[in-house]
Formats: C-alpha cells, structure tokens, sequence
C-alpha cells in the first residue's frame, strides 16, 4: 500500500521529468563546444596525413632514390613509379603520380619511406572540380614540399623519438 | 481605435468600403506580427536546442545567425512544390490552407491587453475550442490527398490523438469556466486580478499540467509528435509536401504553438495583469511595464518550456500516447472537476466570491 502511494506520488508529481528538465537546464548554461570552423580550427598532430609531398636534403637534391617500397605498400594502388638512370649514375624517378581519388590516407607509403622523401602533411584544406587535376604528378609534390618544408620538418622533428 | 480609422475612411468612402477596410488592416496588424514570431520562434527553437545539446545552434546567416529564419523562408518560397503522381491535387492544395486557417482565425479573439483585441465575443473559449478543432481537417486532407502510405498513416495517428487530447483540454477548460464564470477571455483575466494568489494557477495546478500538456498534443510537439516520427513513417501527414506547402503546415504548427501558450498564459497566469499586484515595493516599480509587456514576457516563458520539454524528453510510443490521454489526463480533468465545485460550493480560498 505505502509503496503503491509512494508510486502515484512520484507519477504525478511528475519527479523524474523534472529531473530530466534540470539537466537539459543545466547544460543551456554549460560552455559550448562548436568550432566555428573557417574561423577556428582544431589542433592537429604532428602526425595528421593529410596531401602528400616530396622532400628534398637541404642542399636541393630530391630524397626519392625510386625504391618503389611505397608503390608495393599502398593498398589503394595510387602511387604509380618509373624510374631511370640519372647521367651521374644515381637511380632517380622519372615519373612518380598519386592518384588523389584512389588514396585513402593510410600513411603506410610515409611509414615504407627508408629516406623520408614521401610524406603526409598537415594540409586538408584542397578539392579537385574535375579528373586531371588530382593526379599529383612529381613536379606538384616537390613543389608543394618545397612550399611547406618548415612544417614538414618541424612536425618530423616533434615525432623523431617515436618513429 | 479602430473605431477612429474607420470614422475618418468613411468620411470619403463607402461606409461598407471603410468597414472592410478597417478589418482588413486590423487582421494584418494580428497575423504580421505572429508571422513574424513564428519565423524567429524557429530560430530560437533550434538556438535552445543547440544549446541544451552543448552546440550554438544556427550562427552563419547574420550577426549570431539570427537572420537564419529569413533565409529559411527564402529557400522555402523559392521551392518547387512537387504533386505525386495520382494525388487529388485540388486536396493536396486545399489542406495546408485548411491548416493555417484557424491557425490564425482564433487570434480574433486573444485579448493582448485590456482595450487591444480584434473581436471581444462573450464565448470567446468556444471560439477557440471550436476553430483550433477544425485544424485536424488540414491533417486528414493532407494525409489523404498525398496517396502515400505514410502520410496517410500519420494522418491517422494525428486525427486520433488530436481528437483524444482535446477532450482533456475541453474538460481543464470546464474548470476554469467554473471559477471564472464566463467564457470571455477578458473577463477571466479580470477575474485573476490581485497578484500571484489569486491567479487560477494555484487552485488548477492539475489542470494547468493537464492543459500545457494536452497543448503539446494538440500542436504535435514533442513527447507527442508521433505524427511526423521521422523513425516509423518519414514525416507523416506532411513527407510528400515541398516548398512553401510545407513551410504553410510549419507557420501553422508554430502559430498553434503559440496560441496554446496565449491560452495558458490568460487562464492560468492572470494574462496582461502584473505578478506583483499588492506586494508594497515592487508594485510600483514595475509600474511602468505596459499590460502587453506582462502577457509577452509569460508566453515567452511558456515557449522557451515547449523547446525545454522538446530537448528534454523523447517521443512516446503510440498507445503510450493514447493511454495516457484515455486512462490519465481525462480521469484527473473529471476528479478535478468535481474538487473544484467542491471548492466553490465551500467558498475555498481566494478565487471564488
């Protein structure tokens, strides 16, 4: 009897839903945490795989010695290499693509790497309109990682002791 | 006032002419500004929500998105409005009218102060009762006329539980008649004068749950949207209507929504008259806040409880709903019934004299 009474108590007096409502009420007030993307950004890691670039050593000579590991690793089959023998006798890429629709951004091709050359940058902010553009040919990648070497390097230097 | 402009419209024009146009501009001068409130209701509903769920809510189009509703309004109208294949089409347009008809009818004879209301009726909640009844015929056509099994299906659940919950609504309505003995709704809001006691609020505190709840039935708010549950039947009545067919069943629902908080606000929180009535300091200082400022600041208030209980609670089940409307709320409306005319035949309290 007490505990049927105690049941239509709580029913109508409505207790759990304004429980419910003092949560809701409670987080009205809470700090809101929407970024309002193009104006705000999240920070991103070191480690973030974004577009790929090629890098070269510092005195200007590329890093790709066209060891294909990054061809035989990819599993989207994107990177297509041929390779050449360069007249100072040092092996060298000829042609080296990244099919942009194929790449799933695994960063295994980064990992294969033996001297670095291939690398994800933090860049995610590009699209492509149309087929042509997305193949990223040798010549786009050295000189995208021409343009963003600094990142590039110090994001390799903040990892360097993981890797 | 409107007495004036038509005096002055008809010192140059017919006097049937002057009539019709006074009417005219008296219309607009109600539905321009509920419009208007709906548009920035809907804003305020997804900025409420947003918030509660920890996210800000619209905030691209204008200075704290506040523009939003505009923008909404554009892509509505600029729509095209698609007819299924082998739909009545003269139903499928006739319903949304059917829908914001009384939707704006009733306004006719809401008292937004003392000397402002359109038409001052003697029964003024049978008006009301009666044409926001007709707004289930808007739900049935468009159900009907899409011919399309879910709108058809949530046609049927809404007429159901639109029917079911207005017998509740009429039965907390019986009791408020009871205390204040007329239907007219500047006379019940006189007869809650004297501050917060006196106010229905208190000797109808059932019947107040019962009304703001069988009021979210009514315009299919949630706990009770179980007409449009996007889980079972995509949209219900409305999954085959586009453009500014749809953003007509929006304007409705939303202008319903607030004439169930006006409705409350009037029977149950004393209207346009001030909470401070009789207490010594505050009186006077609140002096200045004009009888519509009151009125406002309640259905404010009402409205903001709507989006709160929208963010708060999930749908109910179906024959949850009815249970509750059959087996609950209609039990406790007729108990109280008889409580209240126990209370008038002792002379309880403050409120009957």
């Amino acid at each position: 009897m007490v505990k049927f009474i105690k049941h239509q108590v709580k029913t109508f007096g409505l207790l759990e839903l304004f429980k419910g409502l003092a949560l809701t009420g409670k987080y009205l007030f809470k700090k809101k945490i929407t970024v309002r993307y193009p104006e705000e950004k999240t920070p991103l890691s070191p480690r973030f795989r974004g577009h790929h670039a090629l890098r070269r050593y510092e005195n200007g000579e590329e890093r790709c010695i066209a060891c294909k590991l990054c061809e035989a690793v990819c599993p989207a089959n994107a990177i297509t290499i041929e390779s050449e023998e360069r007249d100072d006798g040092s092996r060298r890429t000829t042609q080296y693509d990244i099919d942009m629709f194929k790449c799933i951004y695994c960063g295994f091709c980064e990992e294969a790497c033996p001297v670095d050359a291939i690398v994800e940058t933090r860049v995610f902010e590009y699209e492509f309109h149309e087929r042509g553009p997305h193949i990223m040919t040798k010549d786009k990648l050295l000189a995208f990682g021409d343009k963003h070497e600094e990142q590039i390097a110090a994001d390799r230097a903040a990892d360097a002791k993981y890797r | 006032m409107f007495d004036a402009i038509q005096a002055f419209l008809s010192s140059f024009l017919y006097d049937w002419l002057a009539i019709v146009i006074t009417l005219v501009i008296q219309a607009v001068m109600v539905i321009l500004p509920i419009m208007l409130t709906v548009a920035w209701l809907t804003y305020a509903e997804r900025k409420v929500i947003g918030y509660m769920q920890v996210r800000m809510g619209p905030n691209r189009v204008g200075p704290g998105g506040w523009l939003q509703p505009i923008a909404d309004a554009l892509k509505l109208m600029t729509k095209e409005v698609i007819f299924p294949q082998q739909s009545n089409k003269f139903l499928f347009i006739i319903a949304p009218v059917l829908a914001i008809a009384p939707a704006v009818a009733v306004w006719a004879v809401i008292p937004f102060s003392p000397e402002v209301v359109v038409s001052d009726i003697n029964a003024g909640i049978l008006y009301v009762l009666a044409v926001s009844s007709i707004l289930v015929y808007g739900t049935i056509i468009a159900g009907w006329a899409s011919n399309s099994k879910y709108a058809f299906l949530g046609a049927l659940r809404g007429s159901a539980q639109k029917i079911s919950y207005e017998i509740a609504m009429g039965f907390a309505l019986v009791t408020v008649l009871m205390i204040a003995g007329s239907m007219n709704l500047q006379e019940i809001v006189e007869g809650q004068q004297g501050g917060i006691l006196n106010w229905y609020l208190l000797p109808l505190l059932p019947m107040f749950v019962v009304y703001l709840l069988s009021g979210l039935a009514e315009t299919n708010r949630t706990p009770f949207d179980i007409i449009e549950g996007e889980a079972e039947i995509v949209a219900g009545f409305h999954v085959e209507y586009s453009g500014m067919t749809f953003g007509v069943f929006m304007l409705a629902e939303y202008a319903m929504m607030i004439l169930i908080s006006f409705m409350t606000a009037i029977m149950f929180l004393g209207g346009w008259l001030s909470p401070f009535e009789g207490v010594p300091v505050l009186e006077t200082l609140f002096a200045w806040v004009p009888a519509f400022g009151w009125l406002a600041f309640k259905v404010s208030f009402l409205l903001f409880v709507f989006l709160w209980l929208r963010a708060t609670f999930p749908r109910y089940r179906y024959d949850q709903l009815m249970r509750l409307g059959w087996k609950v709320l209609i039990p406790v409306t007729i108990v109280w019934v008889f409580v209240v005319g126990a209370m008038q035949y002792f002379q309880f309290g403050p409120w009957f004299n």
